[in-house]
């Protein structure tokens, strides 16, 4: 469950405009949407129950990364997205530090195990800090896209 | 110093794995303890303090993990960990 096999290339957003937790929610759900990844009818379902999940905790995790997710069933299939906030957004994470760095999961109800391993992988990469800050300093889509199948293979 | 290991078997058995929530609030608790956490799995370690760690091991329902802690608090630790690891068993809990 490489990042590349999930991660939709066409929603990575390389420069988030959102300046709030909703907000960054927001695009980056919009943004799998532009790219046909769910139906217009299901974008607002998709964002209240990746805010409800907020709720239970932040996926603000440190290390000014954070990993918002849920399941649904708007997707067939385990979906994700890379953002970046070159600003940094206040996403009430658990050190207190502003989230540079966002990868959105979205997976189907019933497929804990696939949830899982994304989650495995996606984790394994944010540990690397060379990964974290070059995302950081990419502008481009492709660069993020590169970033993610250099650093996970 | 009196540094003891204390060494515990977890068993995962919610049907979602250890996934963020439960690493999160695994990850707090431990580090409110002086004594070093480790989780095993497979004979690979990582620090039971760090959250992003814990997700690495991916452990689906039905793993097994050892925990580690060394220190002198590792009794204390030991006792609050496991009635922590405890709390995350299935239930009806709502599930993003």
């Amino acid at each position: 469950m490489r990042m590349s096999d999930f991660v939709v290339r066409d929603a990575i957003l390389p420069d988030l405009a959102a300046v709030n937790k909703e907000g960054v929610v927001r695009e980056m759900a919009a943004s799998l949407q532009a790219a046909g990844c769910f139906r217009d009818g299901d974008l607002e379902d998709v964002v209240r129950a990746i805010l409800k999940r907020e709720l239970l905790g932040s996926t603000g995790i440190g290390r000014g990364v954070a990993i918002p997710h849920t399941k649904h069933n708007s997707v067939e299939r385990l979906i994700g997205t890379v953002a970046v906030s070159h600003a940094g957004v206040s996403f009430e994470s658990l050190d207190g530090e502003p989230v540079q760095v966002f990868v959105l999961l979205i997976s189907p109800q019933d497929r804990p195990g696939d949830h899982l391993r994304a989650l495995e992988n996606v984790s394994r990469c944010l540990r690397d800090d060379g990964f974290v800050k070059a995302l950081r300093a990419a502008t481009t889509r492709d660069q993020i896209w590169g970033l993610l199948e250099k650093y996970d293979h | 110093m009196d540094c003891q290991t204390a060494r515990h078997i977890l068993r995962v058995t919610n049907s979602q794995g250890f996934h963020m929530r439960p690493c999160a609030a695994f990850a707090a608790l431990a580090s409110r303890f002086q004594s070093e956490v480790k989780v095993l799995k497979d004979d690979r370690a990582v620090n039971g303090k760090s959250v992003l760690d814990l997700m690495t091991l991916g452990a689906a329902q039905g793993s097994e993990l050892t925990l580690e802690l060394t220190g002198a608090d590792s009794k204390q630790a030991m006792d609050a960990l496991l009635v922590l690891w405890g709390t995350f068993a299935e239930k009806s809990e709502p599930e993003a």
